[in-house]
């Protein structure tokens, strides 16, 4: 099984990369790990016949504190995030994610930027950026923008990226009130998930929950924004009461449709189930802290 | 299609060659330069028959391209024992029964390579995961937990890689 003949291509800077995407339009596609794109072509489902490999840009692999948030190059591998002390100890949910993301292979070639990229409904980084309100950067030869996540994912593998444009960082804020968790359903150890769900709480001192966001993966075209959840869990004591009521309602804003991994009716059902553990998961953080 | 010129450094010897862009990094170790320990499963990035490692990480061969690995370094079976003498993973899989057929070993040796490199006393959970994108359709998965349980002992008594800086 081999992919289609390709003119293959290694840009030194983003610009360069920018300029290529730009010259060969539609024929184009960006490559980054590969774990996405490359079973795709073998497969022949895509075939460009422009590979634009960022693999050899210097500087997009990185990840720093910058105080109010992390900041994290786009090029960083899953596994070097799943591996990361400072994403363990700074943006726990973001490391839970990583580890629950594939297995420890795919994971050491596959990159935030190419899951974030990608858009698949089940790719499991979205939902966690848009719970964490986080902040995408995307670059191209004539400067670069700043698109939050929320606004980010389009449709199914359709973002707010032009195709002239490279992510090239993620801002994930991150602060001592802040307590996330994502947890997923899975069918089978490193398979897609069935249904999981991101949430990050704002808690106050005294236990109460100040703002909370919570995110779907694999329940609807793209990411599911739980809103109407995030209203009930806003600025109260996250009793059981509360927390049902808030998984009922993520259940009823799902947007689930049957498949292999089950009917949209189980879909449904596990969607609340699995949004209350993720809000406890997410509340009792305060423990560990 | 244009040819390209693709070079890496596999198991501590340059190598390179003309190849299409489009070639996988397990046909480049397979065809190109015949080394067919690394072995092709499933060809759809699920059962790690074809675990190389890249930089030091595993990797799953069938879903890289040759040309990711310009410039950095690949450990194939080859490269980390031969047949007089095995690398302690080797000895260990051998004597620990972590293999029937054996189709999926070199891919759960190179698997376990890594964790042993990282990790030099794990447990029975941290192997699992670790060798989770790795599927053995004989064993069961028990001798070869076994068996990685058992190289990091061998490791540990001071056998360790028994070529220096394989990966
Ligand atoms: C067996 C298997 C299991 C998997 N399980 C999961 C899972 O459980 N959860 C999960 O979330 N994912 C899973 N994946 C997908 C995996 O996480 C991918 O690695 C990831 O989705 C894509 O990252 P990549 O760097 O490999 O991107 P690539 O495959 O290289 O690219 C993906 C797409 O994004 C575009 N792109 C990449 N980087 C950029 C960039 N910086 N700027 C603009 N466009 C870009 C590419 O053009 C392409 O269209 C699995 C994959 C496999 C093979
Ligand atoms: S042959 Fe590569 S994962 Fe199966
Ligand atoms: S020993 Fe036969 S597949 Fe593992």
């Amino acid at each position: 099984m081999n992919p289609k003949s390709f003119e293959y291509h290694a840009p030194k800077s983003v610009a360069e990369a920018s300029s290529l995407a730009e010259e060969y339009g539609m024929d184009a596609k960006f490559l980054a790990g590969g774990q996405s794109l490359i079973p795709l072509m073998k497969l022949r489902l895509l075939s460009p016949s422009h590979l634009i490999d960022l693999g050899r840009i210097p500087g997009l692999s990185y990840i720093r504190d910058e105080g109010n948030h992390l900041a994290i190059g786009a090029m960083e591998r899953i596994a070097g995030i799943a591996r990361s002390d400072l994403v363990r100890r700074q943006c726990p949910i973001l490391s839970q994610c990583a580890h629950q993301i594939a297995d420890p292979l795919v994971r050491n070639m596959g990159t935030i930027g190419g899951n974030l990229s990608h858009a698949d409904p089940t790719n499991d980084m979205p939902a966690v950026m848009v719970a964490a309100g986080a902040s995408i950067v995307a670059a191209s030869g004539q400067g670069s923008r700043v698109i939050p996540a929320g606004d980010f994912f389009v449709d199914t593998f359709t973002t707010a990226l032009k195709g002239t444009e490279v992510l090239v960082e993620v801002k994930i804020p991150i602060g001592p009130t802040r307590r996330g968790a994502y947890l997923k359903l899975e069918r089978q150890a490193g398979d897609f998930g069935i249904v999981g769900v991101a949430a990050v709480l704002e808690m106050s001192s005294d236990g109460r929950c100040l703002a909370a966001r919570i995110a779907l993966t694999g329940v609807g075209p793209t990411v599911v924004k739980a809103t109407r959840a995030e209203e009930i869990l806003k600025g109260v004591e996250l009793d059981k009461n509360t927390i049902d009521r808030a998984s009922r309602a993520a259940a009823e804003e799902a947007q689930p449709s049957g498949d292999l991994r089950g009917s949209a009716e189980y879909k449904r059902a596990m969607v609340e189930v699995m949004t209350s553990r993720t809000i406890q998961a997410a509340a009792r953080r305060r423990a560990e802290r | 299609m244009t040819k390209v010129r693709v070079s890496m450094e596999v198991n501590q010897q340059m190598r390179d060659a003309q190849i299409e862009p489009r070639m996988l990094l397990v046909s480049f170790l397979r065809e190109e330069l015949g080394l067919t320990g690394t072995h092709v499963g499933c060809e759809t990035t699920n059962c790690g028959a074809c675990t190389v490692l890249l930089d030091g990480r595993g990797v799953k061969s069938c879903t890289v391209l040759a040309l990711q690995a310009e410039g950095k370094k690949v450990t194939t079976i080859e490269g980390i024992g031969t047949a007089e003498n095995l690398n302690p993973i080797q000895l260990a899989f051998w004597e620990k029964h972590g293999l029937q057929c054996g189709f999926c070993t070199p891919g759960m040796i190179l698997a376990s390579y890594e964790l042993l490199e990282v990790e030099p006393d794990p447990d029975e959970k941290v192997i699992r995961e670790a060798l989770s994108g790795n599927l053995c359709r004989c064993t069961g998965y028990v001798n070869i937990i076994k068996s990685v349980k058992y190289a990091a002992k061998l490791r540990k008594k001071g056998m360790r890689g028994l070529r220096k800086g394989a990966a």
